[in-house]
């Protein structure tokens, strides 16, 4: 029986209730220690907007192409900040969606979310908050959406909610941009939820962009249900943060689907990263790629469990899956974990997962053409995450992208790739 | 300029080199030769500075400064080239990024400013045109999926745009067809002057009959047992290795 967004909301709640948090003995949660985060009084209601100068936040965003920005400080819709539209399409917040489009989330509203998630759940019961965007039949948003979360604080530690609703129509378009930033160094934990549904030959571009201080925490659920002929893309771009988790998950629910995962993890100290993404091939001749690239320095800790699952009508699916990693010190650690499930017996998956140094080779030899070890090392990194890049189709943040991991590597390179 | 004195080196513990001495002058031609195991490429790659190689006696000097205190980048820096016998593949880094790169740190090294585009890109152009490359070639992905010849070319290529004071060339004859040999050849020739000096490392006597040597020293064992000027080669390729392996032991 079908039911409303009041009812999922009330039942997310109820199964909440029943497991409570996620602990180290759920096999999802085994390498991600949640209990020392959770130990923090967060405030979870955050009331008010707080006043902030665009340009004290101006380095979080894309500044020198035009774009639609939804931006939320701790929680809160800044219109202030903020460039929404109604024309042609609509990109708004979920607050609004609630009182004007209820009949879209009653159709969507945690409708791909897998009922085993209890930070999920949470999320469900209370979110309030987050984008809203919606791209009508046939059209292709003229320019990027930033959808930016920024939190202060400020008197106490904070845990934000994001809902996030992305509906792009039968041979809609869209690209978006997406980042939580701490502008504050007290303790904020994010646990965002975005749904997409992805309609009939339809192109969605999501770029996740994972910079934050070593106080801040996310908790990232994207989920993605694929109609026949649609293409999804999604980057994730993680160089910060104290713990970030992300689960990524593709439903590729008819024929003719391409599903991009693109993820590059450069962190140090004692950061942790933890990629948990689910390729479901449900219907026949889709694609999935997924490609990861890990840098690990200090103490940093990186997971990776890749999950590619090929039902049995799933015939003539297409799955690759690599997941490469390097590591610059011997207190990093990567746990890298590929799960393969296929039932379908015509279909085509490969998966590979690497552990390595830097080459030696490669460090004489472009040391042997003058270039510092110093250098000669940032550029081989370059070079190393550089092809999970390639699928980024905007070039001011392929650019920033660039910078970002430039800064992370301690040089200042002056090479385009 | 080189002046190598009773080096030895090898490698966790074995040793390879036992005692070479070279000197080279600006100006001039040498050829290592010797059997395949007998040292050659260790003594490029000790030369350049590859850490992996222990120096256990014996000392080097370039230009009069001390090269065992230097790393490979700082010896390039100071114009050492290494032209390597298997060139390292980097995908990821282009051909015109790598020689912007490396071309640039030689400047900063020497407190100079970064060479201007359109200069690099004009010389790139005339190093190009002497190697018979394609342009395409600038684009590429450094050494990935290129030929044996690419590769050697590519490496001879960087050597003209660095304008190195000492080349050493390890192999490079080696995987290149006649037409690309004199190719090669021709570049190297054309780069040469009475202020740099070539060293060529090579198992054959084909790459000296363009290249052509002043003095011709033959390694065997670690050691340079023989040299001589540029007959020597011609004695070499006629009689082989084992002509000089039997005159050692009778002496």
């Amino acid at each position: 029986m079908d039911t409303n967004l009041h009812e999922r909301r009330q039942s997310a709640l109820k199964r909440f209730e029943g497991v409570g948090f996620p602990t180290k003995k759920d096999e999802e949660w085994k390498y991600t220690n949640l209990k020392p985060i959770l130990k923090n009084d967060f405030k979870v209601f955050p009331a008010t907007e707080d006043a902030i100068e665009f340009r004290d936040v101006k380095r979080y965003f894309l500044n020198d192409i035009d774009t639609y920005k939804l931006v939320f400080i701790n929680g809160v819709f800044s219109s202030w900040l903020s460039e929404t539209t109604h024309q042609n399409w609509d990109i708004c917040t979920f607050g609004a969606a609630l009182k004007k489009y209820r009949d879209v989330l009653d159709e969507y509203f945690n409708k791909t979310t897998p009922e085993d998630q209890p930070m999920v759940d949470v999320n469900t019961a209370f979110a309030k908050e987050g984008a809203f965007i919606r791209i009508p039949k046939g059209r292709v948003v003229d320019k990027p959406i930033q959808v930016i979360f920024l939190n202060t604080s400020g008197d106490k530690e904070i845990m934000v909610q994001p809902r996030n609703l992305i509906v792009v129509e039968e041979g809609a378009q869209v690209e978006i941009v997406e980042r939580h930033q701490n502008i504050s160094d007290d303790a904020v934990l994010t646990n965002s939820v975005t749904e997409i549904f992805a309609h009939a030959n339809s192109k969605v571009d999501l770029y996740k962009v994972q910079n934050d201080h070593s106080s801040s925490t996310l908790i990232d659920n994207t989920f993605i249900q694929q109609k026949r002929d649609s293409e999804v893309t999604v980057g994730t771009f993680s160089f910060g943060s104290k713990l970030i988790r992300n689960n990524l998950h593709f439903y590729l629910t008819e024929p003719n689907c391409i599903a991009n995962m693109d993820g590059i993890t450069l962190i140090d100290g004692k950061q942790t990263v933890d990629h948990h993404t689910l390729a479901d091939h449900q219907a026949p001749r889709c694609n999935s790629n997924e490609l990861y690239k890990g840098i690990f320095d200090d103490k940093a800790h990186g997971i990776f469990n890749g999950k590619v699952i090929v039902h049995q009508p799933a015939q003539k699916t297409d799955a690759f899956q690599a997941n490469n990693n390097v590591l610059l010190s011997d207190t990093a650690q990567i746990d890298t974990k590929p799960q393969l499930e296929i039932f379908a017996d015509d279909v085509k998956c490969s998966h590979g997962c690497t552990v390595g140094q830097l080459d030696e080779d490669a460090m004489f030899y472009l040391q042997s053409r003058g270039i510092g070890s110093k250098e000669a090392r940032a550029m081989l990194m370059y070079a190393f995450t550089n092809d999970a890049l390639e699928r980024v189709k905007i070039d001011s943040l392929k650019k920033k992208l660039n910078l970002l991991i430039a800064k992370k590597l301690g040089v200042n390179l002056d090479f385009e790739l | 300029m080189l002046k190598v004195n009773n080096i030895h080196a090898g490698i966790e513990g074995n040793e390879i080199l036992k005692g070479i001495d070279l000197e080279v002058k600006p100006g001039e031609v040498h050829a290592i030769m010797g059997p395949n195991g007998s040292g050659k490429s260790t003594l490029s790659s000790v030369i350049a500075g590859r850490e992996d190689y222990e120096v256990s006696q014996g000392s080097m000097e370039f230009l009069g400064k001390d090269l065992m205190d230097l790393d490979p980048s700082e010896r390039a820096q100071l114009g050492i080239f290494l032209s390597f016998q298997y060139p390292i593949e980097i995908p990821g880094v282009s051909v015109s990024n790598f020689i912007k790169t490396s071309i640039n740190e030689i400047r900063k090294s020497k407190g100079q400013d970064p060479m201007e585009a359109k200069d690099m890109l004009k010389m790139m152009r005339e190093k190009m045109a002497l190697l018979e490359m394609d342009k395409g070639f600038l684009s590429r992905s450094l050494n990935q999926g290129f030929s044996g010849g690419e590769k050697k070319r590519n490496e001879i290529f960087q050597m003209a745009m660095l304008e190195p004071k000492l080349a050493i060339l390890d192999e490079t004859d080696s995987g290149l067809d006649i037409d690309a040999l004199r190719i090669v050849a021709n570049g190297v020739n054309k780069l040469k002057s009475k202020d740099n000096a070539v060293v060529v490392i090579t198992h054959y006597q084909r790459l000296l009959d363009h290249i052509v040597p002043d003095f011709v020293h033959v390694l065997y064992k670690g050691k340079i047992v023989k040299s001589g000027d540029k007959s020597l080669a011609l004695e070499l390729e006629e009689k082989g290795y084992d002509w000089i392996k039997n005159d050692l032991q009778t002496v």
